[in-house]
């Protein structure tokens, strides 16, 4: 192979990659990358996470859909993340476009630009994405030489404060009708149509959402009178995409291995979608109803295929709890007999403590160096109550102790703030439960324990989301997170075995724009295009996070921060995200929203069906006979 | 089983630090199903080393990186075997199985070969034959090459005269020099043009970055010194079988030093 061969052509000059911060961002050619002629295939799609490419590169979603579209021999799926500050300026100055990591050519030339939107703060990194790219930051001043720029992920559940900024939302799960819609571009391209005409042809294709298509009208206190859809092939409601059996889908048997060390350095294997649980604070829970988990055996092969693929030496268990898949002993003793020996690391988060849990983890992990995790999310058993956390303090008690007895002496325990209807006491019981943990651990005779005991406990502001019960409450103000924090803090210090416990906790400001974007309308895109003007980015970063601008940008653009966090909306109030059909109804978040005020737990789905709607999808848990039955 | 490989190390791998390459290749020898040893202890690692890091920016012919095989049978079509699973800018193209009591090429190292080249599209007195040729008359006739090393702690002068082996500007006098022939390299000799051709003092003790010497040279023709319009190739390393442990002996001092490239020791496949 001669050296022409062998090199690859990049965007950047030497002079730029070699005066920014890790240039392996900016190079592609991971292996597993996969490599096509552009001028061969039909379509381009450029897959974008907009953050750095640290935490892009982690992401499972974009391995599984780029695995997926690569498939297709008449589609080139590349990638791009957003550029670092330090590139970010320089682009800008020697007007260099944003370009693909596999091909090093220019985003603006591709026909689908997909971002994802994992979380709220990203907001500001996809107007910088568009920017560099030189595609128009609004969707109506693009024309036919302009990508398409179409969202997903748990945010496309709420687009209303971005729907300015795309042309099309996808809604669920990406594995059902991306190929419709790759079709359905194919054939637009053939025939000269317009761009309106082919977002008429995608509004036709279930699950895609195109906001222009919409108009909504307000009441005078600001709330919505009116969502409706403006061309006749834009329907009323939009339906959440799930795919119905896991087993015989998409999923990548090489996904990428970055030069660089990436947050998820390690294979991922998604076990499982959805949860049984019905924790009323996660999003998550309800929007991927129903449980769906994938066939063991199809889980060994590609954990054994990856592993190969890739060379990691670490492989993780992803779902939103684990300990709930029936087949989790099988497959795990399986993993650590034919992949311990290699070398290979296992880890399991979201794991219940029982004796399965402190039996698999004592053979995978030195004990001296691992901790318990336990996520209580409340302190007293009134706010488990509350949120449907159905975790007892006896429950974390004996897990605690059991762990103890076999060596641990460190443990990690996560919480809430700003939980409804939260009282000190409440906050209070956080304290106190610690510090029973620490307790129990010198309950233990002297010489079975390790040392000194190690309680870390966290917590984190409470972000009333979309399509949950809670998306009727108030969230608590960033001052009121602040009281609440130093009261802790104070409940903590008074605790017999304060020393043996630290306390952190999350930034309040970042929270509380994470609360007004979360259940935003439309009235928020411009504000923020002005944050964006102003010179927010990376906003989920501390260190380039600027409340000032953002504060300024509201009340320039006149809109109230506290419309969105602080009144508890009205029952019958129609939401941004109302047009969204996910399965589960608002009629039984509200239902459930009502037990949550009574203090009445909602039994998992396995115990009982609670009759929230996702048994319209017909799988799994749902078609299981069970107390209770169907409801609606 | 202690066992060393040569491997290239071009394009956009260039900008692909040391400790990444470190974990590039654990991660292939994963892939290729090469067992490594681990090291014994709290924190089990695989067991390699590399001879010396090359700068973020470089390109080479000659990287050496050392390991500790787990048998005999993981030497067999180690080659094949191993570039299977690599990215075309990193290239194994040796492979020698090692004596038990080999030092480790980190240990040995004595000098490297480099090869200076100018990047596209930028500009050098040292393109010009009159002036290259001048000014490596003039370099040549120097009693004194200072160059000023910066620590964390403090700045000095210091002559790295006797630590140049051998300067030239052809490819010809510097393979008769060294010995060897150096083929076809990875670096795309169209584009960018060879000026320079170098031996220099390298290892732990002592190691003279090609950039020093260029920078020197730059100076003493009054010329600026861009670091970004030159592109250093290395193109070869060597261990000095006369020198003890800390010990540096240099080319021309009183105790000559007598250079074997790393890759003359041990065995290769079908040779054993």
């Amino acid at each position: 192979m001669t050296p022409q061969e062998r090199n690859r052509k990049l965007a950047l000059s030497d002079e730029i990659l070699l005066s920014i911060e890790k240039p392996a961002r900016y190079i592609g050619g991971e292996i597993n990358m996969v490599k096509k002629d552009p001028s061969k295939v039909e379509i381009r799609f450029c897959m974008c996470f907009p953050d750095v490419y640290e935490i892009g590169m982690s992401h499972l979603g974009i391995q599984i859909l780029y695995d997926m579209f690569n498939q297709r021999e008449d589609v080139y799926c590349e990638r791009v993340y957003s550029p670092w500050v330090d590139l970010d300026s320089i682009m800008r100055e020697q007007k260099i476009p944003l370009f693909a990591l596999e091909s090093q050519q220019p985003v603006k030339d591709f026909d689908f630009l997909g971002i994802t939107l994992q979380y709220e703060m990203c907001y500001t990194n996809i107007l910088q994405i568009l920017d560099l790219s030189g595609i128009p930051l609004k969707a109506k001043d693009r024309t036919k030489e302009h990508p398409f720029v179409i969202g997903g992920g748990p945010c496309a559940y709420n687009p209303e404060p971005i729907a300015d900024f795309f042309d099309i939302f996808y809604i669920g799960e990406g594995e059902t009708v991306y190929d419709e819609l790759l079709d359905a571009c194919k054939d637009w391209k053939k025939s000269g149509a317009s761009r309106m005409d082919f977002l008429k042809r995608a509004a036709q294709i279930e699950g895609l959402y195109i906001p222009q298509f919409y108009e909504v009208s307000y009441y005078e206190d600001g709330t919505i009178q009116e969502f409706v859809p403006v061309v006749k092939e834009a329907p009323e409601k939009i339906q959440k995409q799930v795919e119905r059996d896991m087993s015989k889908t998409y999923y990548p048997e090489k996904p990428l291995v970055p030069y660089i060390k990436v947050t998820q350095d390690r294979v991922v294997l998604e076990i499982q979608r959805g949860c049984i649980r019905g924790c009323r604070f996660c999003q998550a829970g309800m929007l991927y109803r129903p449980i769906r988990p994938r066939n063991v055996e199809f889980l060994k092969q590609r954990a054994g295929a990856m592993l190969q693929a890739t060379g990691h030496d670490e492989i993780s268990l992803s779902s939103l709890s684990s300990s709930d898949y029936k087949e989790l002993p099988e497959l795990v003793y399986w993993l650590i007999e034919n992949f311990q020996e290699k070398g290979v690391n296992i880890s399991l988060p979201s794991l219940r403590i029982d004796a399965f849990a402190l039996d698999v983890m004592s053979k995978i992990q030195d004990i001296r160096k691992s901790s318990l995790t336990f996520a209580p999310e409340a302190g007293s058993q009134r706010m488990r109550n509350v949120i449907n956390k159905g975790l007892t303090e006896e429950v974390i008690l004996k897990g605690a102790k059991d762990a103890f007895l076999s060596g641990w002496n460190r443990v990690k325990l996560y919480f809430m703030l700003g939980l409804p209807g939260e009282t000190e006491e409440d906050i209070a019981q956080i304290a106190v439960l610690s510090d029973k943990i620490a307790r129990e651990y010198y309950e233990v005779p002297k010489e079975q324990r390790n040392g000194k005991v190690n309680i870390v406990t966290s917590t984190s502001i409470f972000v009333p989301k979309p399509f949950t019960p809670f998306q009727w409450s108030p969230m608590v103000s960033k001052e009121e997170a602040r009281e609440k924090r130093f009261f802790l803090l104070d409940e903590i210090k008074a605790q017999r075995n304060a020393k043996s416990i630290k306390y952190n906790c999350h930034d309040a400001d970042v929270s509380e724009l994470e609360g007004i974007f979360a259940r935003g309308d439309r009235k928020l895109c411009d504000v923020i295009l002005q944050a964006y003007g102003s010179g927010c980015i990376y906003d989920a970063w501390s260190e380039y996070f600027q409340y000032d601008k953002w504060a300024e940008a509201f009340s320039e653009h006149q809109v109230e921060m506290d419309f969105y966090i602080k009144r508890e909306r009205r029952e019958d109030e129609i939401f941004p995200w109302d047009f969204i059909d996910i399965g589960v109804s608002k009629a039984f978040l509200l239902r459930e929203y009502h037990q949550a005020k009574k203090e009445q737990v909602t039994p998992n789905c396995r115990a009982k069906c609670a009759g929230c709607g996702a048994a319209k999808f017909g799988c799994d848990v749902c078609m299981e006979v069970r107390e209770g039955g169907e409801k609606e | 089983m202690k066992a060393r490989l040569k491997f290239s190390k071009t394009g956009s791998m260039r900008f692909i630090g040391h400790l990444d390459v470190m974990r590039y290749f654990q991660k292939a020898f994963r892939r290729a199903g090469i067992a490594i040893s681990y090291s014994q202890g709290f924190s089990p690692h695989q067991l390699m080393s590399f001879a010396s890091p090359l700068g973020i920016g470089l390109s080479s012919d000659a990287e050496y990186l050392d390991v500790v095989l787990e048998d005999e049978a993981q030497a067999k079509n180690f080659l094949s075997r191993i570039n299977e699973v690599m990215n075309e800018e990193i290239t194994v193209k040796d492979f020698m199985v090692l004596e038990e009591a080999a030092k480790t090429s980190m240990a040995v190292l004595a000098a490297c070969d480099y090869l200076i080249t100018v990047k596209p599209g930028k500009e050098s007195f040292l393109t010009d034959t009159t002036k290259r040729t001048g000014a490596l008359e003039r370099f040549a006739a120097r009693e004194l090459v200072e160059i000023l090393k910066k620590t964390k702690r403090s700045e000095k002068l210091v002559d790295i005269r006797e630590n140049i082996y051998f300067l030239t500007d052809r490819q010809e006098a510097f393979e008769e020099f060294t010995g060897i022939s150096y083929g076809e390299l990875s670096i795309d000799t169209t584009e960018y043009i060879p000026v320079l051709y170098c031996q220099l003092t390298a290892g732990s003790v002592v190691n003279i970055k090609p950039e020093l010497m260029l920078e020197a040279l730059c100076g003493q023709e009054g010329e600026e010194y861009n670091w970004l319009s030159y592109q250093i190739h290395r193109l070869e390393m060597y261990a000095d079988v006369t020198a003890k442990k800390g010990e540096v002996h240099t080319l021309h001092g009183e105790m000559p030093c007598r250079l074997v490239p790393l890759s003359n020791f041990g065995k290769r496949e079908g040779v054993w």
